[in-house]
């Protein structure tokens, strides 16, 4: 069953990615790898729900003009189907480099540990997307502005259990979010095809939002009138308590919310984690930071558990929801160990905790500081 | 534990286990929950799947690696009850079927293996690989 298959479990990905699973395929980049600014498609993050479609190309180099996207829902008239090569033609094309991020990002500190995919900091990258805005799209299917309340997507990817009945994972946003001008239906990642294994070849693109709502192998659009109901949008999957809970409650569906936008954030990609310096030498330090909504406003870092912090360099997004390079020159006082933490604030000042924040049943939205050690000799 | 023990102890608990597989069968032939056969062993670990070679492994192995990889059990900690609650989402949701009389043996078993561990608000960062850095540009 297992260990039989001899097929590269990560097609197109590069060797240095963790697997945390292979059926479903999981894997996740490690810091010191995610330090160019623009991540290269074999350095983005996989996480799936199901299993990755048939009979499509591991390494794909060009696109199948009759690749179906069909837009349905209680808010469009009648469904509609546009070809791939109909949604290259018809409508402007827009270039955005987005930050996705998965919502268990950073599961694995969690305690009581919470169930999933034990995440540590790389389920997240930041490549530029192209594609067509998914507002245009709905406009073109006539969607009813007034009776529009959410989208959710569906994708070519099949159930574990292999029942076709099933489906993996079924999510999407509210209307709002779908309309905004960096809301992509995307066909390309940094001007190629996208990776099979994200979603080839085509797929939604929120930044800001969970990655989860950023279906992949996208087929169907649904428009609906009510908050979306599909595979993985209730019960506990991709929620937090509504009110915040001690550690390990056990909380009822009911009280559990969606997440929406997604926390300020960091991280450190430069240097690699246990770096040994010499007593003297200035220490480079780089990384990148993101969040949900507005830009990241203030990038600090500590090298004395946050007694002190000191400012870090940042610059400004390439576009809205792109991560923000930072770096800094730390000294050290003297030789012995040291962590170098980094913690980002957002335009709301709203900061990273360095301790982890509130509990959640399944360990979503741990945003909190990202550390490396360094020892001085 | 010795190799022979080992055996031993796989082979009590293969019999024990076809024992309780032919009274389900003779209950009510259920064709799903099946016990896995024992392959190589290497420091502890089911060379398979990288499962914990010790108690009923194989009967994790037989009903939950089914549908997804080992992994998903191998790299989470729960206590009883997190790993039961974990066993009623996936029949609620992902088909997995009624695991029967194996289900309190595998559940023994996932909670004594994997079960939780304290760590903090922040645990010290922990298998640090050490490197000289090359500061010069």
């Amino acid at each position: 069953m297992l260990g039989l298959d001899d097929a590269d479990p990560l097609p197109g990905k590069h060797p240095g990615l963790t697997v945390l699973n292979d059926r479903p395929v999981n894997a996740e980049t490690p810091p010191h790898l995610l330090n160019d600014s623009v991540t290269p498609a074999a350095l983005m993050f996989v996480r799936n729900n199901g299993l990755v479609p048939r009979g499509l190309p591991e390494t794909p180099t060009t696109w199948p003009d009759d690749w179906t996207l069909r837009i349905t829902g209680e808010a469009v008239p009648e469904p509609v189907t546009f070809t791939l090569a109909e949604l290259r033609r018809r409508f402007p094309t827009h270039t955005y480099q987005i930050t996705l991020e998965c919502g268990g990002n950073g599961r694995k500190e969690f305690s009581p540990p919470a169930k999933g995919n034990q995440w540590g900091n790389g389920a997240v990258g930041c490549p530029r997307w192209t594609g067509v805005r998914l507002r245009d799209v709905l406009e073109a299917a006539k969607y009813d502005p007034r009776k529009a309340v959410y989208i959710g997507y569906y994708g070519k990817d099949t159930h574990l259990s292999g029942d076709p009945d099933k489906v993996p994972i079924s999510r999407g946003v509210p209307i709002s979010k779908a309309l905004e001008d960096e809301s992509l239906i995307a066909w390309a990642l940094n001007d190629e095809p996208l990776p099979l294994l994200n979603g080839y070849p085509l797929r939604l693109v929120f930044g800001g939002y969970p990655a989860s709502c950023s279906g992949k192998w996208l087929s169907e659009i649904a428009v609906r009138d009510r908050v979306h109901d599909g595979e993985k949008m209730e019960g506990q999957s991709y929620r937090v308590p509504c009110e915040p809970v001690a550690p390990g409650t056990a909380v009822d569906d009911e009280d559990m919310c969606i997440i929406l936008e997604m926390p300020v954030k960091s991280l450190i990609t430069s240097p690699r984690t246990g770096a040994v310096i010499e007593q003297g030498v200035p220490l480079s330090v780089g990384g990148h930071a993101w969040c949900g909504s507005s830009e990241v406003a203030r990038m600090d870092y500590s090298i004395d558990f946050g007694s002190t912090w000191s400012r870090c360099r940042l610059q400004s997004p390439a576009n809205r929801f792109a991560w923000q390079r930072f770096t800094a020159e730390v000294t050290f006082p003297q030789a012995g160990y040291y962590e170098v933490w980094a913690r980002a604030t957002d335009a709301d000042g709203r900061a990273q905790p360095m301790v982890l924040p509130g509990w959640n049943p399944r360990g979503y939205l741990n945003n909190a500081c990202h550390r490396i050690a360094v020892k001085v000799v | 534990m010795s190799r022979k023990l080992r055996y031993v102890l796989i082979l009590v608990a293969l019999i024990a286990l076809a024992g309780v597989g032919y009274l389900l069968f003779d209950r009510e032939p259920e064709p799903q929950p099946t016990v896995a056969k024992p392959s190589r062993i290497v420091d502890g670990l089911d060379m398979d799947t990288g499962l914990i070679a010790e108690g009923d492994y194989l009967l994790v192995k037989g009903n939950c690696l089914a549908c997804h990889s080992a992994k998903l059990v191998t790299q989470n900690r729960a206590t009883r009850e997190g790993w039961l609650e974990m066993i009623h989402w996936m029949q609620e949701k992902q088909g997995l079927w009624d695991l029967g009389a194996q289900e309190g043996p595998i559940l023994d078993y996932l909670a004594t293996y994997y079960a939780p561990e304290e760590s903090g608000r922040r645990p010290p960062l922990e298998d640090i690989e050490w490197y000289i850095l090359d500061t010069i540009d």
